[in-house]
């Protein structure tokens, strides 16, 4: 009996696999899966990442940083507090539903349920439809960064989320930790639908038959996406041919890749900086503009990018890299190890001084080795260091506890401006408005604050530009924080994956572009 | 032996209060789970409202008898990841490391027993010294180092067997198995194979040592005397009585080998119980972590007292403690 049945399963299997012959299926090994089906539940890389398989965006960025029309297919300004969007016609979900103005409006309500969307979303006013293939998205005062948050806009099936499910619970419900039908049930207009999902284990994706993208020039039928944590393990993946896609590839691995003749590498500028902050409420020192400004000559960036990074990232002197609006070309990293202890010795300090550090092991690309090192390179200025290192899941809570001197942060802007960084990382924290939030070296400088708020409303592009960019030259001539670099994104794939078509500096690879010969 | 069953179920009831203690007190201490289920820019006042809804702001003892009182009926709580009750998350994980932990057995059965014998027989010749000295070696490495070696042998250079993962599973009655399909077998060549790697010299060692040892008894010597063929001698008259130490060594060595799969199933990408249980260390996914906890030391104890009354069985001269 059991015989008999391992022979049908045998048999079954086989005719499986002479039946997908013809198509062509991806094999992807990336270092963590989405963490559920729901684009709305959780703001992180790898669910907007999912968000780009399996929804579609209003609008998307291209390489080169400007807007590509999805489906929304054009918008226009109409006045100070309004954009306008024209909405693709003939465009329908998974569930066959066709897709109108109503399911926007009911994505964009939705965003105010989810405790991770309804910050980004605050200032606006709401999504108005004008007619089925037209909404009106306003905000509540002029706002700069309003097309930059089309992106976020996947719209929803509002048919396929409406009711309730099996449990009585509504169907639309942002619910964090299950069981609710979105966090399990999909209807995007993506390439790909969900066909299989091992949370954290494996996931496979089916080409949609009804994608209205009918110009896209992907041609892969079937995504299976392992989770790959292990470095060593992923490349390994990928060296021996089971997997014909990787990413992030580990630093120390470039070289072995590089050199093979199946496989080839990509690397992509990202917007990730990588800062240290200096706290001036813990350490009296770091209130003295030329200690900071001692500190930030005496880290060698190119070093850490060349030995450390091996290449793989860009060293920086400022907050937004090259292709942001507040980008200041003048502003370029300051290693000179002599002005540093002139520096110290102007003030009073040439004996040094000790002070704590922390920074976490598994939060960005070599985290730790650059907290190290710089360990190493204060030294020279006889600062003494102790430092700590801790994974991610406790060293957001030390972080925010301002627990050590220096801490370690990594920051990338979510609307892909440089205003994003100053609120968060550089403006003085302010509890009620929540700005400064991730400011833990309380650097505070009113006219830091003003300018931030002014770039904000600030709609001609111009005078934009001028204003995020004196924001950059004060906080670097006020060595308000240390910069290291901008980190890159890494991809390996087989010869026969057509990578660099599909890779951009927000690290989304759009898979359903995906061309595999 | 009634009596004695009932007081284990008391002990193990004890055992599980303690374990799920200890449980809760670390997991004070791994961070918070709220962080990995938001981005890191929501605000500090969402995350406890988050922190409220799960009960995580509740005093520890409150949130102690929650978690008691549930698992009573049966309920260890939602793993915060999986968002799936923690028992199935476990449930469905376990077949991958029972696998692997039996194959990895079979392998330590089927090459340290000859090997030991060999060794004992013929100490002087080359091959007991080869496999000695490798098995000085095999203990001095660590577990991950030999796992990626041999992918880098096997996978990578030679491309002989896959890299990760279990490959095609076969579901029998809801237990996923590798063993049924021969890409399910192909993938368990590697991890077995490094899994077996670090108790393999103590089991040959083991065996070699209580071999030389049985080999110099009076019976032994006897049994030369009465003339009996040397096949008989050693593979009847002394390998039996080496066996005895074997198997209680095999015993304890087998909770330990679970231990290890948390090391090797990380390399392999092995979606077992061990790398479940790094993950959800990692996510702070700190519900899953206790649920883990208590089912590992439900198995043990309910394991330690099946060969306690076992042993009874086998050797008489064993009492059960407690009984007349």
């Amino acid at each position: 009996m059991k015989k008999l049945f391992v022979l049908c399963l045998t048999v079954l299997f086989l005719f499986s696999l002479g039946a997908v012959a013809g198509a062509k299926t991806l094999k992807v090994g990336l270092d963590a899966g989405p963490v559920s089906q729901d684009p709305q539940v959780q703001l992180s890389g790898g669910m907007l990442q999912f968000s780009h398989w399996v929804f579609d965006p209003l609008v998307r960025y291209a390489q080169d940083m400007s807007f590509e029309p999805r489906l929304a297919e054009k918008w226009e300004r109409i006045d100070a507090l309004t954009m306008r969007f024209y909405l693709r016609k003939g465009v329908k979900f998974h569930s066959g539903n066709p897709f109108t103005a109503k399911d926007v409006q009911f994505t964009f309500n939705r965003f105010y349920e989810s405790p991770d969307f309804k910050g980004l979303f605050e200032p606006f006013d709401g999504c108005h439809i004008v007619d089925d293939y037209t909404v009106d998205i306003k905000t509540k005062k002029p706002y700069a960064l309003l097309i930059n948050m089309a992106p976020y806009i996947f719209p929803l099936d509002s048919k396929f989320y409406t009711g309730k499910d099996e449990t009585g619970q509504p169907k639309d419900a942002v619910v964090k930790i299950g069981p609710s039908f979105a966090l399990k049930n999909e209807s995007g207009t993506g390439a790909y639908k969900v066909t299989e999902w091992e949370q954290g284990a494996k996931y496979v994706f089916d080409r949609f038959a009804d994608y209205w993208d009918k110009n896209c020039p992907g041609n892969v039928d079937k995504i299976i996406l392992t989770p790959i944590k292990e470095d060593a393990t992923r490349v390994a993946a990928l060296l021996s041919g089971d997997v014909d896609f990787i990413s992030p590839v580990p630093p120390q691995d470039f070289k072995r890749i590089r050199s093979d003749k199946k496989a080839k590498m990509v690397t992509v500028s990202g917007g990730r900086i990588i800062t240290v902050q200096l706290n001036q409420k813990r350490r009296a020192e770091f209130k003295d503009v030329r200690v900071r400004q001692a500190i930030v000559h005496a880290i060698n960036n190119e070093g850490i990018v060349k030995k450390i990074m091996k290449g793989t990232a860009t060293t920086a002197g400022q907050q937004g890299p090259k292709g942001y609006l507040g980008y200041d070309p003048a502003l370029v990293p300051r290693y000179d190890l002599k002005k540093a202890k002139a520096l110290m010795k102007e003030a009073g300090l040439e004996n040094g001084f000790e002070c704590t550090m922390i920074a976490p092991n598994n939060r960005y690309v070599n985290d730790e080795k650059i907290a190290e090192a710089m360990v190493v390179m204060l030294s020279k200025i006889k600062i003494k260091v102790n430092l700590k290192t801790m994974p991610k899941a406790q060293y957001w809570d030390e972080f925010d506890a301002q627990a050590a001197d220096m801490q370690l942060i990594g920051w990338h802007s979510d609307t892909e401006d440089s205003g994003n960084f100053s609120e968060f990382l550089t403006m003085c924290p302010n509890k009620e408005t929540g700005y400064g939030q991730y400011n833990s070296g309380n650097y505070c400088n009113p006219k830091i604050d003003e300018l931030t708020m002014a770039a904000q409303s600030e709609t001609d592009l111009k005078k934009r530009t001028a204003i995020l960019q004196e924001i950059e030259k004060i906080l670097y001539d006020d060595a308000a924080f240390v910069p290291f670099h901008w980190q890159n994104h890494s991809y390996a794939g087989k010869n026969k994956v057509g990578i660099k078509h599909i890779v951009n500096t927000m690290n989304f690879p759009y898979f359903g572009d995906l061309v595999y010969k | 032996m009634f009596a004695f069953i009932v007081r284990r179920i008391i002990q193990a009831i004890f055992v599980m209060l303690v374990i799920s203690l200890v449980g809760f007190v670390i997991q004070q201490q791994i961070g918070d789970p709220v962080r990995d289920l938001v981005g890191e820019r929501v605000t500090p006042a969402e995350r406890e409202v988050i922190r409220d809804q799960l009960g995580l702001n509740d005093p520890f003892y409150t949130q102690y008898f929650r978690f008691v009182i549930n698992a009573c009926k049966g309920d260890l709580g939602l793993s915060f990841f999986y968002k799936k009750p923690a028992l199935e998350v476990i449930v469905s994980k376990a077949p991958a490391t029972i696998e692997l932990v039996l194959v990895t057995a079979l392998i330590l059965i089927l090459v340290s027993i000859p090997a030991g014998i060999y060794a004992a027989i013929y100490p002087k010749s080359w091959f007991s010294r080869i496999v000695m000295a490798a098995s000085t070696v095999g203990v001095a490495i660590p577990v991950f180092l030999t796992a990626i070696a041999l992918i880098y042998l096997f996978a990578v250079e030679l491309n002989w067997l896959p890299s990760y993962g279990r490959g095609e599973t076969v579901n029998l009655w809801g237990w996923e198995s590798g063993f049924f399909t021969w890409d399910g077998l192909k993938h368990l060549i590697l991890p077995s194979a490094s899994l077996s790697s670090i108790m393999l010299p103590l089991f040959i060692r083991l065996v070699r040592a209580e071999m030389m040892e049985v080999l110099e008894t009076e019976y032994i010597k006897f049994a030369w005397a009465k003339g009996l063929h040397r096949q008989r001698v050693w593979y009847v008259h002394a390998f039996k009585n080496t066996l005895l130490p074997v198997i209680t060594v095999f015993g304890v060595q087998l909770g330990i080998l679970f231990a290890f799969t948390i090391l090797t199933e990380t390399v392999f990408n092995w979606h077992g119980m061990g790398y479940m249980f790094l993950e959800a260390v990692e996510r702070s996914d700190t519900s899953l972590l206790v649920a883990y906890l208590v089912v590992v030391g439900v198995i043990f104890v309910v394991v330690n007292t099946i060969v306690d009354i076992v042993y009874g069985f086998v050797n008489p001269m064993v009492r059960i403690a407690g009984t007349k």
